[in-house]
C-alpha cells in the first residue's frame, strides 16, 4: 500500500469564507446527472459564482489568482447537507487537494478521506488569518504536513489538527477502506449468519 | 449503567476494529438509487469485484424521475435523465438486485418505499447514498447516509468503515399545541441545537411527545436529523412501531414475527441508559415553524418577526447577513403574510398517506390563491394508490393542485418541477439551501404539510392555527 501513501501536499491556497457552505452549493444537483464523475470539476460552486458575478464581484473558485490552488480554507460546518461524493469529487477536479477549515459534515468529511482529500481542523483566528494571508499572497505555497499537522508557507508554521483515524489512513495508504473490509468479508459472513432478521427470524 | 440502542445494535453488527480504529460494520439493508449508484457499480466492475449479499440490496428511481404521466414515457425526454434510469436497470439486472421500478408500479422514494414495504425493521443498520436516510431511525435503526465509494464498500462487502459516535438524548416533554405537528418538532430541535449541533452525535428522540406519534410522524423528525448535523436519528421501537410493521411485505410472520418482536424490545434503551448528552424541548413551546433563511436552522414561528443579525454570533453573523440578501428579507418584518409563489407538498421528509390527508383537510372545498402553482407528490406509487383510494387526488385537484406522480420532485428538482426565477416556494421539503429547488435565485420556505396548504390558499404565509376549525 505504500504507494497509496498520502504524507505532504503542497500548493497555493484558495480562501471560502463563510459558515454552513452545503454541498448543494459546492455543486448543484442539476450537475448530479452524470453516470461518471468525468468533469465535474467544471461546475464547483457553479451558481454561486454566477451570483456574485451578477453582482459583480468574483467568487474566489472564478478568481484567476487562485486558479491553480490546491488548498482550500473555509469556515465552519463545511460541506453540509447532501451525502454526494460529486461535492468533494468536484474540488478534487477542480484541483483542491486538501482543505483547512474549521469542522465539517460527517458524511463530507468521510467522502474526502475516500478520495484521499485530507481535511485539517483550526479554530476560527487561524482559519481567519489563513485566508487573509492566502488573499495577500495567493502565490504563496503551504505544505500541509499530515504526520506533524502542521501548514508551513509565508505565515510561518501553523499548528493544525486532523482526525487521529484519518492521520493513520493517509500515512499508511488505507484511506480507501475497501480493501481492509474486503480482507474481513468472511467475519462479516460469519456476523451475519447471528443476526436474527437475515434468516426473517425463522 | 444500562445500554442505549445505538450501542446494542452498534455491537450486534460489529466485525471487526480497523486499523484506523473505525469499527466494521455489517450492513442489514442498502438502499441504492440512481443517483448515487451508477459511479459505485463501476468501481465495482473496475476492481472485478462481486456483490456478496445482493438479496439484501434494494433500488428504486425518484430523484430524477418526471411526475407527469406524459413525462415519465420512455425514453424519459431528459437524455441524461434516461441514461441514468437505464444504469439502474442494467445494474440491478446484473447483480440481480431487486429494483422497485415504475413499470411495476412500486416505485417511489427510496425512503419511503423501504418502512413501506416493511425492509426497514428495528434493530437493522440501514446504508443508502443519501443523506436522509436517517428517516429509517424513526424504526430503531442506525440508518446512516454514505458516499459513492461507501455505497461500493456496501455493495462489494456489506459492510461499512464507522466511527462510533457519541449519542444525545432529546427528550419532549408535555404535548404539542393544535396545528403544530411533527416537522415543526424537526424544525424546532434544528432551530435549537443549530445545524452543526449534531456533528459528532446520534440522536435519539423520545419523551411523551414522541411515544405518542404515529410511525410517519416519527419518520419526519428522524428525516431532518442530518439537518441538524447529526448522522443519524432514532426512536426505540415500541407497540406503535410494531403495529405498524406487522403484516408488512418483508416482515416475518407467525412464530417468526413473536420472535421478532420479543428481539425488538430487548434492543430499545434502557430505562438505566447511558447519553454522552441529554437535553429537554417541551413540547408546548413549540409554535408552527417556518424557515427564513439558507439553512434548516433560520426559522422562526409564524407568530414571529425575523431576527436582528446582531442577535446571532459574530461567526455566524455572515451567513445569517448572506441570508437576508438572498431572500430578500428584512430583518425585523413578520414572516406571516410573506406572499408566496409556489407550493410543494412531498419529498421523503412530508410525502406520506398522513401528510397528504392532513394537507387535505385544508385544502378541501377551498381554491388554490390566484397566480400560486401548488404541487402535490405523493412519495411512491403505494401512496398515491391509497390516496387516490381515499378521494385525496380529487380534493386537491377540485382546489387547483396538480395531482403529480411519486418522486423526489421540487425537493431538489433534479427532474422537471422546478422554481423558476427568484419565485418564493412553501415546501414541506427538508432543505431551503440556495438554489436548491431548481433555479439559483429560486427561494423556500419549509413548513408542515398543513402550513403548506394553508399556504396555498392564502397564498401566503398563514398560521395554520387560525384555520383549525376545518
Amino acid at each position: 500500500m505504500a504507494e497509496n501513501t498520502v504524507t505532504e501536499i503542497t500548493g497555493t491556497g484558495i480562501p471560502l469564507r463563510g459558515n454552513d457552505i452545503d454541498t448543494d452549493r459546492i455543486v448543484p444537483a442539476r450537475f448530479l446527472k452524470c453516470v461518471t464523475f468525468d468533469g465535474i470539476g467544471e461546475h464547483a460552486f457553479a451558481d454561486d459564482i454566477k451570483g456574485l458575478a451578477a453582482k459583480g464581484e468574483t467568487h474566489s473558485f472564478a478568481a484567476a489568482r487562485f486558479a491553480n490552488a490546491a488548498v482550500l480554507v473555509a469556515n465552519q460546518n463545511f460541506g453540509c447537507g447532501s451525502s454526494r461524493e460529486h461535492a468533494p469529487q468536484s474540488l478534487q477536479r477542480w484541483g483542491i487537494r486538501a482543505i483547512i477549515a474549521e469542522s465539517y459534515s460527517e458524511i463530507f468529511y468521510g467522502n474526502c478521506v475516500s478520495l484521499a482529500i485530507p481535511c485539517f481542523t483550526a479554530d476560527h483566528e487561524t482559519c481567519a488569518q489563513l485566508q487573509a494571508t492566502i488573499e495577500s499572497n495567493p502565490e504563496g505555497e503551504l505544505t500541509l504536513d499530515i504526520a506533524t499537522a502542521t501548514a508551513t508557507g509565508p505565515c510561518g508554521t501553523i499548528a493544525l489538527q486532523i482526525q487521529p483515524g484519518a492521520q493513520s489512513q493517509f500515512l499508511d495508504g488505507s484511506w480507501n477502506a475497501r480493501s481492509g473490509l474486503l480482507g474481513n468479508l468472511a467475519a462479516a459472513k460469519e456476523v451475519a449468519e447471528k443476526l436474527p432478521y437475515v434468516s426473517n427470524y425463522a | 449503567m444500562g445500554q442505549n440502542l445505538y450501542h446494542k445494535v452498534f455491537d450486534r453488527h460489529c466485525v471487526a476494529q480497523l486499523p484506523s480504529g473505525q469499527f466494521q460494520l455489517f450492513i442489514g439493508l442498502h438502499l441504492i438509487h440512481e443517483v448515487t449508484s451508477p459511479q459505485a457499480f463501476s468501481m465495482v466492475r473496475e476492481q472485478n469485484l462481486s456483490v456478496p449479499f445482493p438479496e439484501r440490496t434494494f433500488a428504486t428511481v425518484d430523484h430524477i424521475i418526471p411526475t407527469t404521466g406524459a413525462g415519465r414515457q420512455r425514453p424519459l425526454q431528459d437524455p441524461l435523465a434516461e441514461e441514468m434510469l437505464q444504469h439502474i436497470e442494467q445494474n440491478t439486472a446484473d447483480f440481480g438486485i431487486n429494483f422497485f421500478s415504475p413499470d411495476k408500479n412500486d416505485q417511489g422514494i427510496v425512503h419511503v418505499i423501504g418502512p413501506e414495504r416493511g425492509l426497514t425493521q428495528p434493530g437493522m443498520t440501514i446504508a443508502c447514498g443519501d443523506s436522509h436516510t436517517s428517516t429509517h431511525g424513526a424504526f430503531g435503526t442506525l440508518a446512516f447516509g454514505i458516499g459513492t465509494s461507501q455505497v461500493a464498500d456496501v455493495l462489494a462487502t456489506q459492510t461499512l468503515a464507522m466511527a462510533k459516535l457519541k449519542v444525545r438524548r432529546i427528550n419532549f416533554t408535555g404535548a404539542l399545541q393544535p396545528g403544530v405537528y411533527a416537522k415543526d418538532v424537526a424544525l424546532a430541535y434544528i432551530n435549537s441545537l443549530g445545524v452543526n449541533g449534531g456533528v459528532g452525535f446520534a440522536y435519539e428522540f423520545g419523551g411523551e411527545v414522541i411515544d405518542r406519534m404515529t410511525m410517519e410522524e416519527r419518520m419526519t423528525v428522524c428525516n431532518m436529523s442530518i439537518e441538524g448535523g447529526a448522522r443519524c436519528g432514532y426512536v426505540n421501537p415500541d407497540e406503535t412501531t410494531f403495529d405498524y410493521l406487522n403484516g408488512r411485505d418483508y416482515c416475518p410472520e407467525g412464530e417468526a414475527w413473536e420472535r421478532a418482536v420479543a428481539d425488538w424490545q430487548n434492543l430499545a434503551s434502557d430505562a438505566d441508559a447511558d447519553y454522552d448528552d441529554v437535553i429537554e424541548i417541551k413540547g408546548e413551546d413549540i409554535e408552527p415553524f417556518v424557515t427564513w433563511g439558507i439553512t434548516p436552522a433560520q426559522s422562526v414561528g409564524v407568530g414571529q418577526k425575523l431576527p436582528a443579525v446582531d442577535s446571532f454570533a459574530e461567526a455566524d453573523q455572515l451567513v445569517v447577513r448572506e441570508a437576508y440578501e438572498y431572500m430578500s428579507f428584512e430583518e425585523g418584518q413578520p414572516i406571516a403574510d410573506t406572499p408566496v409563489d409556489v407550493v410543494f407538498i412531498g419529498s421523503c421528509t412530508n410525502g406520506r398517506m398522513s401528510d397528504l390527508r392532513e394537507a387535505a383537510k385544508f385544502v378541501k372545498g377551498k381554491k388554490v390563491a390566484e397566480g400560486v402553482r401548488a404541487l402535490v407528490v405523493p412519495g411512491s406509487q403505494e401512496v398515491a394508490r391509497q390516496a387516490i383510494a381515499e378521494g385525496l387526488d380529487k380534493v386537491f385537484d377540485e382546489a387547483g393542485f396538480q395531482w403529480r406522480e411519486a418522486g423526489c420532485s421540487m425537493c431538489l428538482a433534479m427532474n422537471p418541477d422546478q422554481l423558476q426565477g427568484n419565485e418564493i416556494s412553501a415546501s414541506t421539503s427538508n432543505r431551503n439551501f440556495k438554489g436548491r429547488q431548481g433555479s439559483p435565485t429560486g427561494r423556500t420556505l419549509l413548513m408542515s404539510p398543513a402550513m403548506a396548504a394553508v399556504a396555498a390558499v392564502e397564498g401566503k404565509v398563514t398560521d395554520v392555527r387560525n384555520h383549525l376549525e376545518n
